[in-house]
């Protein structure tokens, strides 16, 4: 116990500073009241969808959650059921496979919602949609072709910081 | 010579890796297959191929490995039924990669007692096979939502066929029956930040009596992409197979691409690559000893060791460009290099990781809680590992002492001499003390080559395209295990056909083991123990 005490002392806060929203990650115009944005950005649940991904961008949303991003500081949590969550986030192409799921995700996940696309391929297919998303025998591409999205994150992965951002960026006021 | 066989001629291909390829006849796969599994050889991949452009029929391969290099044997299949002899009564994990090559190629096992679909779902119908030349899939555009304008729920398109896409997946799985026994259906959505794949679990009271995994959830028709990529662009598509593995993937490739045309890419590079592909392993390794802490309710670990992997990540994107030194390596040699200055900050860094882990290695084994969860958890013994062919990272830590480091060493880990970390208890803490003992020598590698890193030659030799009939394997011992790729070129110019191999196909029919007689909530600990991947086995 004292070892672990210690180390927690040792260590100290490792957090940094949250990133400022980027308007420029908007897929579409807001449409959630500022009343409701207010409520969700003060405690906002998260469930994460993977649809498709090689688990790149997985490992940066794991990193979201480490110390110097410290996502739950914030008032951010992930959360186990989309029954729970006020917002998707959906990383991958849409594998056909997956399509089915996504949307049913989708469906449990109660109004108002709000959906981020995380990564190259969730925004417009990356590698594995060649023709700017579009599907193939085995994928869907971009995530936009299944389910609405609100903000696009993109990068390959994209970094802890523009993931926060991304987040951000959905719950607050459009500029 | 790995092994002789009235008959069969084998030669040994050019590149890092010692690797035999011959063509073998029906009648000698049995025995062959069965002598090298007899010396205490594993089967490591298998795969078809369609080369009926060319006036011939299909093609199966089959990859060995003994102590003495990889063994890949090819047998030609007819044209018009594809068939070969079942050998997965000789290797059990012969079995879903069978399935898969039926389900993508339409080449079949014959006598298999498993005869189900695998990683096809509902994405295209039975007797289709994406992997043929020939194949061509309907257009599904309608079955999609028409891209934005905002209409809330009721654009989404919801009827389950159109165009004939079923979105269905009808899968007969094992039903358990008895008194008691009752099913838990998780997934393909599961409750943490994980990959897609669902599990069917039988279960008396906690107790899971089985598990019956479903995979392909990911399955996003790579290997018919690699067919339209470039050689430079497969690269990257390699390195995308399963993002936590991009270095051995993208090294893999390049491996087999260097093997066809003959080239060596520089001392530089090769030291370069070994120090990328010990990144990754210690970046991996931090994670999951993080999440490993993390599922046994002790977020101390989590927070500690996600601390040092953050720090590791920071100073891969400072010094060579990507978090995950994604796209570093090319066919040919590497993208980027290393200074003075750069070796200083990864020496500081070795020796902060050295100091820390050490530390939080004493406060898990000094952990009476932690242990408890550890210890007993998940066992795999070592003469059922040996069985069912369980390699890499979870193989070593059930006696399997196997690591292409060490067996297969290219360069430049001939000059290492890496010390492989065993351990023979196969539980959840086995698998710890290897993750562990894995980054102390990672470490250690990780100074070894920098002092063997000297500046001023080329990063890369360029090569420009791949000699026709070409055929060449690349395989590197990933974090998770082997990792191998396969280039076959029919023209000359680009790679035609691709096939990538994770070392996950042979450890998921083992998880499945693992978890019998365990408690159901002891399942995320035991998955994440193993730390299997979806996509790469998903492809």
């Amino acid at each position: 116990m004292y070892q672990i005490i210690k180390q927690i002392i040792r260590t100290g806060i490792k957090t940094e500073a949250a990133p400022l929203p980027d308007e420029t990650m908007r897929a579409t115009p807001a449409r959630l009241q500022q009343q409701i944005l207010d409520r969700l950005g003060g405690a906002l649940s998260i469930r994460l969808v993977d649809a498709g991904s090689c688990n790149g961008c997985e490992l940066e949303i794991h990193a979201v959650n480490n110390a110097y991003y410290n996502i739950e500081g914030l008032g951010i949590r992930f959360v186990a059921s989309p029954r729970h969550a006020d917002m998707l986030l959906v990383t991958g192409p849409v594998s056909r496979h997956m399509m089915e799921a996504l949307r049913r995700t989708y469906d449990a996940t109660p109004d108002p919602k709000l959906v981020v696309a995380i990564g190259e391929c969730a925004c417009n297919g990356g590698m594995f949609a060649p023709d700017g998303g579009r599907e193939n025998y085995a994928s869907c591409g971009k995530v936009s072709n299944v389910i609405p999205v609100d903000v696009a994150v993109t990068g390959c992965p994209p970094t802890p910081t523009a993931i926060l951002q991304g987040i951000l960026t959905a719950i607050s006021r459009q500029i | 010579m790995p092994i002789t066989h009235p008959g069969l001629q084998l030669q040994r291909l050019a590149g890092a890796i010692p690797v035999w390829h011959g063509r073998i006849i029906e009648a000698d796969l049995l025995p062959v297959c069965e002598s090298v599994r007899d010396g205490g050889g594993r089967l490591v991949a298998l795969w078809g191929s369609d080369e009926r452009v060319f006036g011939a029929g299909f093609s199966l391969h089959v990859v060995l490995v003994n102590e003495a290099g990889l063994i890949c044997l090819t047998l030609p299949l007819s044209a018009v039924q594809p068939d070969y002899p079942d050998i997965s009564a000789i290797f059990p994990a012969a079995s879903r990669m069978q399935r898969a090559a039926y389900d993508l190629l339409g080449i079949r096992a014959r006598d298999a007692c498993d005869q189900r679909k695998w990683l096809r779902h509902a994405a295209w119908s039975e007797g289709a096979y994406p992997l043929r030349k020939d194949f061509d899939h309907p257009h599904f555009g309608s079955s999609l939502r028409s891209p934005p304008p905002h209409q809330g729920e009721e654009a989404i398109d919801r009827s389950p066929a159109e165009n004939g896409t079923q979105t269905h997946d009808d899968y007969p799985f094992v039903q358990v029956e008895g008194q008691g026994v009752h099913e838990i259906p998780v997934g393909p959505v599961h409750a943490g930040i994980i990959e897609p794949g669902h599990f069917r679990f039988s279960v008396i009271g906690e107790r899971v009596l089985r598990l019956e995994e479903r995979l392909g959830y990911v399955h996003k028709g790579i290997e018919k992409l690699f067919e339209i990529n470039s050689l430079y662009d497969g690269c990257k598509l390699a390195g995308r197979v399963s993002g936590d593995s991009t270095v051995a993937y993208a090294w893999a490739y390049a491996m087999a691409a260097e093997s066809i045309a003959n080239v060596t890419p520089p001392d530089i590079a090769l030291w370069m690559r070994a120090l990328f592909l010990e990144r990754e392993r210690i970046s991996n390794h931090l994670g999951d000893l993080g999440y490993l802490g993390n599922d046994v309710a002790f977020s101390f670990g989590f927070a500690q060791f996600w601390i040092l992997k953050e720090q590791l990540l920071r100073n891969n994107a400072e010094l060579f460009g990507h978090r995950y030194l994604m796209d570093a390596i090319i066919p040919g040699g590497v993208r980027a290099g290393i200074d003075e200055s750069g070796k200083q900050t990864l020496l500081a860094e070795c020796e902060m990781l050295e100091r820390e882990v050490r530390l939080l290695r004493s406060v898990y084994e000094e952990h009476a809680g932690v242990q408890d969860r550890f210890i007993g958890t998940g066992s795999v013994a070592p003469e059922l590992a040996a069985r069912l062919g369980l390699c890499g990272l979870a193989g070593r830590a059930s006696s399997q002492a196997w690591d292409m480091r060490v067996q297969c060493a290219s360069a430049p880990y001939g000059m290492l001499d890496v010390q492989m970390a065993t351990h023979r208890n196969g539980d959840v803490a086995a698998r710890v003390i290897v993750r562990f003992d894995e980054i102390f020598e990672s470490l250690r590698l990780q100074r070894e080559i920098m002092a063997n890193l000297l500046g001023g030659d080329d990063l890369a030799y360029p090569v420009s395209q791949l000699p026709a009939n070409g055929f060449g394997i690349g395989m590197v011992e990933g974090w998770r295990g082997e990792v191998m790729v396969a280039i076959h070129t029919y023209a000359e110019g680009n790679p035609d056909r691709v096939h990538p191999h994770d070392p996950s196909w042979q450890n998921w029919p083992v998880l499945e083991h693992a978890i019998i007689g365990n408690i159901v909530p002891d399942f995320p600990l035991i998955n994440k123990s193993f730390n299997l991947s979806y996509s790469g086995h998903d492809l």
